[in-house]
């Protein structure tokens, strides 16, 4: 079966020029390839800087990859904006982390989830975009009588879920979430995720869900990519991974997640900051703050590959798959 | 420099004549009450506020956004600007603080009572070296000058981590990681050597690894100093990570205080069992969440009763007119809510989710 989403080798580079006024490249996102699909969530992870939201953008076709391959459906995404573009933008859309800098704050909320359809130029006449959108209101948890209101009228909460109606009033099937609960508190956090997981049951479409919060995408996600200066350390199953993590530095992304047990693990404390993806450490990028790194780790870059239990892992300490597990997987 | 400092000598109990030497408890609020200035006149944002630090002891602050948590202690130490009312009392060692003068005041900041905020990075002065904001707390607050000061802002820098000091204190903030302005934020608050350090969000806008390691630092430093701390977070994982005791605070008030274990492992005011069966977990088969309905009332709008009545489900009509008042629950547990009868047993699904069952 072919995977709705397919990313190959993808990669994004942006010249820059250090303090000393050297011309450098930034490796945003470097190499990263994987696939999703239809009606599945992959959950990308991984801190500040690490090229997950770098990585939706080139999805998208928002923004033009340095090299690289994605296909949508079949077919190829380019970042021109031609009339292949826009077709495939339609069935493509975009959730973001902040909802008030999302939305038009001059124009009511109703009139902004109709938009969508005055653009691709769908649903003829004013009153069948305006009854496509209120159907769409309602599917988000919204009341009819905020369809007049404007943004700043809403609270955040509301706010997302408008985002949410306005993403999904042209049928997309594929909805990239960056960052799309981190703004909001707790209890109304647990509305919009469940919100998400009963629009995917009822409308099918795929979900990229970039997050930096482990709990929330072991609640949603199918499979887990974590990111590491703009490449994929591990891939697999939330449960294996975030109860068995392979690769040491999702270890210590699993172990920094505070927890309502107190002192019932150690934690691991990872020296310094994440290196500037300008000056990308030789070997494995992570190993100046890995607390198992050898020697081969300084000289020698894993590549992500298949680990014993199919999940994928670019680290030399995880044990390979045998060639035999590798073919079945 | 005439004026004694806490850290040497004759302290506080110089400093406002009467004063006793810190008992407990260290720092008390007491019916403490902000309102702020609104279009039909001051809006209470925070209502009778009772809360007790003993000195060394870690409490935490829990609640969403807009329930008044950062604004108690904000108001507390007059860090919000004229125009803002407070009513009730501030208690440090036993003297109410709220009507010292600002001079006086000032001193205490930083002092008695250290802050770091959410954000260190626009805390800190943007056009000044790192030693150069260090060494002036050092001035103001102990009295330290020349090499004595430098030297101390060396050793500064080294207890929160920060290697290579000497480098580093001529630096400027821009040229610092978030996590290592937060360290320098810590090591600003250290300063004064206070008896209680006011953290608002500390590591809210650091990444996972980095918030580890500053929750780490802030442990480490508590075991060395026994300083008393104040943990003001939206995450009660972070909360439960530091603190002995947790205060969950709604619409302005104090709905449930306990020790962690107790707030964790049988809450009683339904707001705290709502919000604990709300956050996904890591560990436990992966359940479905429940959502609290509704949203946070605005201050303007506030319901009559108990505020959280219209998104509760064991609301009662009484919940709708009484304001239900901070009763004990357990032993050493409060919670203020009319309702506590039906909350005596089955505690929150979420916090009996058996540990580790994917371990």
């Amino acid at each position: 079966m072919n995977p709705l989403l397919r990313v190959d080798d993808l990669a994004r580079h942006y010249p820059v020029a250090t303090a000393t006024g050297q011309k450098r490249m930034l490796h945003a996102v470097d190499g990263v390839s994987f696939s999703l699909a239809a009606g599945k969530t992959l959950g990308l992870v991984g801190e500040s800087g690490c090229g997950k939201s770098t990585t939706a953008r080139l999805v998208l076709g928002v923004l033009p990859a340095t090299c690289g391959r994605i296909t949508f459906a079949g077919a190829e995404v380019s970042a021109t904006r031609d009339r292949h573009w826009r077709a495939l933008r339609r069935r493509m859309q975009l959730v973001h982390q902040d909802p008030l800098a999302a939305l038009d704050r001059r124009l009511p909320v109703g009139e902004q989830i109709v938009e969508p359809l005055v653009i691709h130029g769908l649903e003829a006449g004013a009153e069948a975009r305006r009854q496509k959108a209120l159907q769409l209101f309602e599917a988000v948890g919204l009341r009819p009588d905020l369809f007049e209101r404007y943004p700043h009228e809403l609270s955040g909460g509301q706010r997302q879920r408008v985002v949410l109606a306005r993403a999904l009033i042209l049928g997309p099937e594929l909805l990239v979430c960056d960052e799309p609960i981190s703004a909001l508190d707790v209890s109304v956090a647990a509305q919009v995720i469940n919100l998400l997981q009963d629009l995917q049951g009822r409308l099918g479409m795929a979900y990229l869900f970039i997050s930096h919060d482990l709990k929330v995408v072991r609640q949603i996600a199918d499979e887990v990519a974590v990111m590491y200066l703009g490449r994929i350390v591990e891939q697999g199953p939330p449960e294996a991974l975030f109860h068995a993590p392979a690769h040491p530095y999702t270890e210590a992304l699993v172990s920094a997640v505070p927890t309502l047990q107190r002192g019932t693990r150690e934690r691991i404390i990872l020296r310094g900051d994440p290196p500037n993806p300008v000056d990308r450490p030789a070997g494995c990028a992570f190993h100046p703050r890995c607390p198992r790194a050898v020697a081969r780790c300084r000289e020698e870059e894993p590549v992500l590959r298949p680990a014993s239990d199919g999940r994928l892992a670019a680290c030399h300490l995880v044990p390979l798959a045998t060639d035999a597990q590798a073919a079945a997987a | 420099m005439t004026l004694p400092t806490p850290g040497d000598g004759p302290g506080m109990a110089a400093l406002l004549p009467g004063m006793q030497a810190p008992t407990t408890p260290l720092l008390a609020l007491d019916r403490f009450s902000v309102a702020f200035p609104g279009a039909n006149g001051p809006v209470p944002v925070v209502c009778g506020i009772e809360l007790s630090l003993a000195p060394g002891e870690a409490l935490g602050i829990v609640g969403e956004s807009g329930c008044g948590k950062s604004v108690t202690w904000l108001a507390a130490l007059r860090l919000l600007g004229r125009g803002v009312v407070t009513s009730g009392e501030v208690r440090l060692g036993g003297e109410d603080i709220t009507r010292l003068p600002e001079r006086t005041l000032a001193r205490v900041r930083g002092g008695w009572i250290g802050l770091i905020f959410q954000d260190p990075t626009s805390s800190l002065n943007p056009v000044q070296r790192i030693g150069t904001q260090l060494i002036e707390v050092l001035r103001l607050h102990r009295g330290l000058r020349g090499d004595a000061a430098r030297r101390e802002a060396l050793r500064l820098l080294d207890r929160v981590g920060i290697a290579d000091a000497p480098r580093r204190l001529r630096q400027y903030p821009h040229e610092f990681s978030g996590g290592m302005n937060q360290r320098v934020m810590i090591a600003l608050a250290l300063a004064g050597e206070p008896e209680v350090l006011i953290a608002d969000e500390p590591t809210t806008a650091l990444d996972a690894t980095i918030q580890a390691q500053i929750l780490d630092l802030i442990r480490d430093i508590r075991r060395d100093s026994g300083m008393g701390l104040v943990l003001i977070s939206h995450d009660i994982g972070v909360v439960a990570d530091l603190c002995d005791r947790v205060a969950v605070m709604y619409a302005g008030r104090v709905v449930e205080t306990a020790a962690t274990q107790d707030l964790l492992g049988r809450p009683r005011h339904p707001y705290t069992r709502g919000l604990l069966a709300a956050m996904p977990t890591l560990g436990g088969p992966r359940q479905r969440l429940t959502p609290i309905a509704g949203t946070v009332p605005a201050p303007d709008r506030m319901p009559p009763g108990c505020a959280f009545a219209p998104r509760c489900s064991l609301a009662i009509d009484a919940c709708r007119t009484q304001t239900p008042a901070l009763v004990l629950a357990a032993q050493d547990q409060r919670a203020a809510c009319l309702r506590l009868s039906e909350t005596a047993i089955a505690p929150a699904a979420a916090a009996t989710a058996p540990v580790g069952a994917f371990a």
